[in-house]
């Protein structure tokens, strides 16, 4: 029989569950801060499209909300279930980091949650749209703290080891660690890059269908002049980060790249298959010299190659390497799009073009896509580390955890999850055909009755 | 440092973060516990609209339970929840299917429903099950080599815990049914007042059977509650008191009392087991100070905690006034 390894099963378990949960907020953070703003346009203007569409996207944001908030539950136990050794030894930084994290910002979301989704007509406008703010704040904050412990993981610093336990010689230098800044920008501006996409595509396939035509063209328009500027400068960005990844993390790099011996003068690798135990690379095809003036801004600068370090001490190239040129190729496909929209709209030829909205509203899934990708770049490339250099992955396993219990809750939280997931989806696409010209989804179930019979009947009017 | 114990304000400030999370995540876990006895549709709408706008936040307290453990006692974390690694999965899987529930159940089709009905009610159970299973352990105690578990994957599973776990079903069930006493009205309300009033004995009942059972099984805290009867006879006579106020606030109909008796109960029987089990953390070998986490990491939360935990108490306050009141058919899903 096969022996059940607690520790690939943790690995995988944790690489599940997060990635699961990851989808959620990056699309949250981005969508928080759009019906924020929807809801003080609506307030300065008083024009019934923004509330139109802020009532729309919030129905959709409860959905996606939820599915985040019951999959972070979750993460914050994974820390211990299975990385009690990891837990026990950093708890001096991260504890209070992630205890940080909840009371300034899951509290803030949470509680004005309630107030947004369920508050419109028993608080006067002005304070719904503060909730609005209080929960777009709120994701901003949580991802401050997260992003906060992940680069401290990355890059740990302010911190100091002694008998295996963490110990803070700087809260400032371990919070504000190097490679905090590029990679919470980098982050932030992937959020918006989701939520900006997800309301284009959804708005450009109303304007193919000819679904509530104002509201859309308006949202779409939105949409693509911040995506004009967030695309390019998520390349600039992305850019900020892998320098200072080389600086910090030369392994990943040299995984990110698929350098296996230290050049000069090192190609930009289009296509290759890495081999992690032949310490080769397969059917290469790249542009001579590029990465090295990217990565040094020097055309023979060296790039130091994976077999610098010993095998055991080496990220698995194949997938951080692919995963990379996924998150690249999706990115600059991003900026295509962004600009070429916001071409159209100057030209005001945005619901001619039949062929953009069709390829935009397909652009949906794409940025969760790239989000997943980039996040494997930075995990898979910290490998074997669960704090770089400091605590390997494989010491920061619970030691009474067994491959069978491992095993258990791997296959549980796949269950759970895809019956949450398909469910969720499958709302999602109902609320999204239905569209904003739609009052309220559960009205015309039995049950279920029109609450606000006025509103409704603006809603009516305004389609 | 001297001169302040952290680590005992530490002791407060979890203290009253799980307490919090108890009793407020406890009435809407009781909500969905009380699902299957609501007569139709309007009603499950009703009992679901009472705690749907204030859930989220009420469940956050548990979260910041498992961050705060982590900042201030870290062992505590890191032994407990590797020796409750199954009874933590089955928790966090029930509060998965109930959270989700809030929203897919408003949103499914009128066929689809049921099954969303049952994963609110299911979740609610199995998640009340497991935190009182917990409460057993802490009372049974773990198997510790220096700072990790060593015990086995199911030594919390126990008639014991099972018991514990049953009484936290039948205590959230309570804290749920008089909730709905002061949200609602008529049918529902009649309802919610009989369930109370079975469930009132029931946790009655059950404090008593959990004591007498850990007076048996656990010597050392029998010779603890022997060596301060004098002072710990209190613990039993309010505990009764507040029953019989709670009896006969649901005698004649009051709205608001039962509520409030019931967290008294709740108090109280929280205070007796910190006492009974202090000072110890992860018993029986650990205490509160070999859990604690480093003094400046203590002093670096505590300060931001003293100045942001107010303000959430007072916004989340806040919600609670803009949806008081009663809850009526047909009025809450956005």
């Amino acid at each position: 029989m096969m022996e059940l390894d607690p520790l690939l099963l943790s690995r995988i378990q944790f690489a599940f569950v997060v990635s699961f949960h990851a989808i959620f907020p990056v699309f949250t953070i981005g969508l928080a801060s759009y019906i924020a703003l929807l809801e003080g346009l609506l307030y300065r203007t008083g024009n019934p499209a923004y509330e139109q569409l802020s009532r729309f996207w919030t129905k959709v944001f409860a959905v996606v909300f939820g599915m985040g908030v019951v999959s972070g539950i979750v993460m914050s136990f994974q820390f211990g279930t299975n990385w009690s050794v990891f837990s026990y030894a950093s708890a001096n930084f991260l504890g209070p980091i992630l205890a940080y994290e909840v009371v300034t910002a899951f509290f803030l979301e949470a509680v004005f949650l309630g107030v947004l989704l369920f508050g419109r007509d028993k608080v006067p406008r002005g304070t719904h749209l503060f909730a609005a703010c209080m929960v777009a704040l709120g994701t901003f904050i949580s991802s401050f703290w997260i992003l906060s412990a992940n680069s401290w993981m990355q890059t740990p610093a302010g911190a100091e080891l002694r008998d295996g336990i963490v110990y803070l010689t700087s809260w400032s230098e371990a919070i504000f660690n190097p490679s905090f800044f590029p990679r919470f920008f980098h982050v932030a501006l992937a959020s918006f890059l989701t939520g900006g996409f997800v309301v284009a595509g959804v708005s450009a396939w109303y304007l193919l269908k000819g679904k509530a035509p104002e509201a859309s063209k308006k949202a779409l328009q939105m949409c693509l002049i911040m995506l004009a500027i967030a695309a390019p400068a998520q390349l600039l960005v992305g850019d900020m980060h892998g320098l200072n990844t080389f600086k910090h993390q030369p392994a990943k790099v040299a995984a990110m790249e698929g350098v296996w011996e230290t050049t000069d003068g090192a190609p930009l690798l289009l296509f290759a298959i890495p081999s992690q135990t032949q310490e080769r690379n397969f059917l290469e095809i790249g542009i001579p010299n590029m990465a090295s003036l990217i990565l040094t801004h020097e055309w023979n600068g060296t790039i130091p190659g994976l077999k610098e370090w010993a095998p055991e001490d080496r990220p698995h190239m194949p997938t951080v390497f692919w995963s990379f040129r996924i998150m690249v190729a999706i990115g600059l496909l991003m900026i295509i799009i962004a600009l070429w929209g916001a071409w159209l709209t100057w030209r005001d030829r945005l619901v001619e073009s039949k062929r953009f909205l069709r390829l935009t509203s397909l652009m949906i899934p794409l940025p969760f896509v790239a989000v997943l990708a980039g996040w494997f770049v930075t995990e898979v490339g910290r490998q074997p580390w669960l704090a770089y250099g400091l605590i390997r992955t494989a010491d920061g396993l619970t030691p009474s955890l067994t491959g069978a219990m491992a095993l258990f809750t791997l296959v549980g939280y796949v269950v759970v999850y895809a019956v949450v997931f398909i469910a969720g989806i499958s709302f999602l696409i109902r609320i999204i055909r239905q569209g904003p010209d739609q009052a309220d989804l559960s009205e015309d179930q039995p049950g279920a009755h029109a609450k606000r019979p006025l509103s409704a009947a603006d809603d009516k009017t305004m389609a | 440092m001297e001169l302040i114990d952290l680590t005992l304000i530490w002791i407060f400030i979890i203290g009253f973060g799980v307490f919090m999370y108890v009793f407020m995540d406890g009435f809407d876990l009781g909500v969905g516990i009380l699902f299957p006895f609501a007569s139709n549709d309007d009603q499950r709408d009703v009992m679901m609209n009472s705690v749907a706008p204030v859930w989220d936040g009420n469940e956050t307290w548990l979260i910041l339970g498992g961050a705060g453990l982590l900042a201030a006692f870290p062992l505590i974390y890191a032994v407990f929840l590797p020796a409750l690694y199954i009874g933590v999965f089955l928790m966090l899987a029930g509060l998965i299917f109930r959270g989700v529930a809030f929203e897919f159940r408003f949103k499914a089709e009128p066929h689809k429903r049921r099954r969303w009905d049952i994963a609110f009610f299911g979740g609610s159970l199995v998640a009340a099950f497991a935190q009182g299973a917990v409460v057993g352990a802490y009372i049974q105690g773990f198997e510790v080599e220096g700072f990790s578990y060593v015990g086995g994957a199911f030594d919390w599973l126990t008639p014991f815990t099972v018991m514990t776990g049953l009484g936290l079903v039948a205590g959230y069930a309570l804290l749920g049914a008089t909730w709905l006493i002061m949200k609602t009205e008529g049918d529902l309300q009649t309802l919610a007042y009989r369930i109370a009033g079975r469930m009132v004995l029931t946790v009655l009942g059950v404090f008593l059977l959990v004591s007498l059972w850990t007076a048996v099984a656990y010597p050392h805290i029998l010779e603890r509650w022997l060596e301060h009867a004098a002072l710990l006879w209190i613990f039993p006579t309010l505990a009764l008191l507040a029953g019989l106020w709670l009896w006969r606030g649901l005698g004649r109909r009051a709205e608001g009392t039962p509520f409030i008796a019931t967290l008294a109960l709740f108090l109280l029987a929280y205070l007796g087991l910190l006492i009974s089990m202090w000072p110890y953390a992860v018993p029986p070998h650990h205490t509160f100070w070999d859990a604690a986490s480093s003094p400046d990491a203590q002093l670096f939360t505590l300060i931001g905690l003293l100045f942001v935990i107010p303000i959430i108490l007072a916004y989340t306050a806040w919600t609670y006034w803009v949806f008081r009141g009663k809850v009526r058919i047909g009025e809450g899903y956005h």
